[in-house]
């Protein structure tokens, strides 16, 4: 197991967006998290990344509790996020969002970078060279010294991917990634998904687009006003009762 | 319109004193220069805009060479002139690390500039320090005055932050106006020695002339420098989004330390400068307005961008010299300047980024 949860809980004041969540993530699959609009999704990310702290409750990545860290800690940890609203570093070039995402796997300081001490430029071009990698990898290479505002939607969310697969997480969380994609965008986008599998890293989504989550998924965690109501294989999920009544609402029966 | 617009408003900004007739020759002559313009870039197809990027490094180097040939080419009042730029651009290198790298919208940053000016006078004056162990221990104290401020301030973010910031400039202002008994208050400390190297006093212009500019120049290549590594990275990841540079590693409070602690480095710098140049230190030269003048210059030369922040301060301090005989007008003109910057070139005159 990569990542535990027990009974998470984050509460806005009176306000629970997340309650009493337990869910374990198995090592080298891909998650879905799925759930109608302010079920607490995004919110469960930002517990889990520390972006926001969480109320009550643990969270354990590989073994080891996480519950209160900082976010560039838990990054450092091995635990990387992309955003639902694209936040990219806009006014950097597209290498340069890459070669951010290698900050915690660096570090060379101040004084060396001005004394332009060998160990410095060698540390460099490595970090150069890898975020080529990691933008090779993502399929956008070609956009290297773009401004990362100028950049289409779709390759913007591909440089969200590329950044934080640069962190070299063990778990990546993908928060809406096919969001705005047309069809052949959202194919390409779930190989992608299956290739970051490949390479050993467990990854959770967030997402929906059902063609997606059913397409890609092992294991599907549907929550609904901050509760967990049903776990599964995408098959369980699709005939799951509880499931089709928090999307589609009660069947009236005569 | 855009054009219009510019035309009338420089009418009437040069109207108190050009007169209206003045200001309508200028209205009219923009207006017949610019048909002249649209009329060539309709014969000869589009005009190609200068390529800048490419002739930067011969630019700057002439610019270099230049500026050490400088004292031989003009009046020792132009010496001066250029003394008081290179200290500014000092001081306004140091505040881009804040403002303009890390996106810290900081309005106090004369403190900083009035504690290096005032740390060096007191220790070359009333402990006899001689200039260079001085200016390390300047060094060292703007530094950990920029280090302690950033504790409080650092938990607010922009607006409050300026205004934060603001309160802090006016309280070291203060203390450095009403401690009578170390800053001896609004008189301020005089017979401040000049620096000696070797035995060799550099008291004449030139020698001093050198003296900063070698420092500037030295300033601006480290910034530089530090800009293009994991350090500067992280500071403009800081500015450019604030949660996702902290999701990708970066410990976001030690880097906005960091930036403050470095930027107070160098306004320290030019205060320790800019004190044994005037031999003279009093707490006027370190009011609020000398922070938003320095935030303009970095404004004008473009947010960010080495070389914009060198020609920032080289405008903003050249200006009201040239404009000397308009003595009442300059704060106009800068305003409009200001003004007019934001409509045409809101990143600045020269761009961290093409």
């Amino acid at each position: 197991m990569i990542l535990e949860v027990r009974e998470l809980t984050k509460a806005f004041g009176g306000l629970k967006a997340i309650e009493e969540v337990n869910f374990k993530v198995r090592q080298g699959s891909i998650v879905s998290i799925i759930g109608p609009n302010g079920a607490g999704k995004t919110t469960l990310f930002n517990c889990l990344t520390g972006i926001l702290p969480s109320t009550k409750g643990r969270i354990l990545f590989e073994g080891k509790e996480i519950t209160y860290w900082k976010p560039h800690a838990i990054t450092a940890k091995g635990i990387a996020r992309t955003f639902q609203n694209i936040r990219i570093f806009a006014a950097m070039t597209v290498l340069e969002n890459v070669m951010i995402g290698q900050h915690s796997r660096s570090k060379e300081g101040l004084f060396t970078a001005v004394m332009g001490t060998t160990t410095f430029r060698k540390e460099e071009e490595t970090i150069k060279s890898k975020a080529f990698e990691y933008l090779e990898f993502a399929g956008i290479s070609g956009y290297a010294d773009v401004l990362a505002d100028n950049l289409p939607y779709g390759c913007q969310k591909r440089l969200e991917i590329a950044r934080a697969l640069a962190t070299e997480p063990r778990l990546l969380l993908l928060d809406e990634p096919a969001a705005g994609m047309n069809p052949q965008e959202t194919l390409e986008l779930m190989e992608l998904i299956r290739r970051i599998r490949g390479w050993g890293k467990t990854v959770i989504i967030i997402e929906h687009d059902m063609k997606v989550v059913m397409g890609i998924s092992d294991w599907i965690i549907v929550l609904d006003h901050g509760v967990k109501i049903a776990e599964g294989t995408p098959n369980e999920i699709q005939n799951n009762p509880d499931v089709i009544e928090a999307y589609l609402g009660k069947e009236e029966v005569f | 319109m855009k054009k219009l617009i510019f035309m009338f408003w420089c009418a009437l900004l040069t109207l108190p004193f050009m007169g209206i007739r003045g200001a309508a020759y200028l209205f009219f002559g923009i207006a017949v220069s610019y048909g002249f313009y649209v009329a060539l870039a309709n014969m000869f197809g589009k005009i190609k805009k200068p390529d800048l990027p490419v002739n930067m490094k011969l630019l700057s180097t002439a610019l270099i060479i230049f500026s050490f040939a400088l004292p031989f080419l003009v009046r020792d009042y132009y010496t001066d002139v250029a003394i008081l730029v290179c200290i500014y651009i000092l001081l306004a290198l140091g505040v881009n690390i804040v403002i303009g790298f890390t996106g810290l919208l900081h309005l106090g940053f004369a403190a900083f500039y009035g504690i290096g000016a005032y740390s060096n006078a007191l220790l070359t004056t009333a402990l006899g320090l001689d200039f260079w162990s001085a200016l390390i221990l300047t060094l060292i104290l703007s530094s950990l005055a920029g280090f302690l401020l950033a504790f409080p301030s650092l938990r607010l973010r922009g607006d409050y932050l300026a205004i934060v910031t603001l309160g802090f400039g006016e309280i070291i202002r203060l203390v450095l106006n009403n401690w009578d008994s170390v800053t001896r208050g609004p008189n301020g400390i005089s017979n401040i020695p000049s620096p000696v190297i070797l035995g060799f006093e550099i008291s004449s212009l030139k020698y001093y002339y050198y003296l900063v500019l070698l420092f500037m120049l030295s300033a601006a290549f480290i910034v530089k420098r530090v800009q293009r590594s994991r350090t500067g990275r992280a500071w403009l990841a800081i500015r450019e989004d604030e949660t996702a540079a902290e999701a990708m590693g970066i410990n976001t409070r030690k880097y906005k330390f960091m930036a403050l602690t470095f930027g107070a480095f160098w306004a320290g710098l030019a205060g320790a400068l800019f004190a044994s140049k005037m031999h003279f230190v009093s707490p006027e030269s370190f009011t609020f307005m000398e922070s938003v003048f320095v935030v303009c210059m970095i404004i004008l030369g473009g947010l960010g961008s080495v070389p914009g922040v060198i020609f920032g301060s080289l405008i903003l301090v050249l200006l009201p010299e040239l404009l000397r005989d308009f003595q009442l007008y300059r704060m106009l003109a800068l305003g409009a300047g200001l003004v007019l910057m934001m409509i045409f070139r809101p990143d600045g005159l020269i761009r961290s980024r093409q």
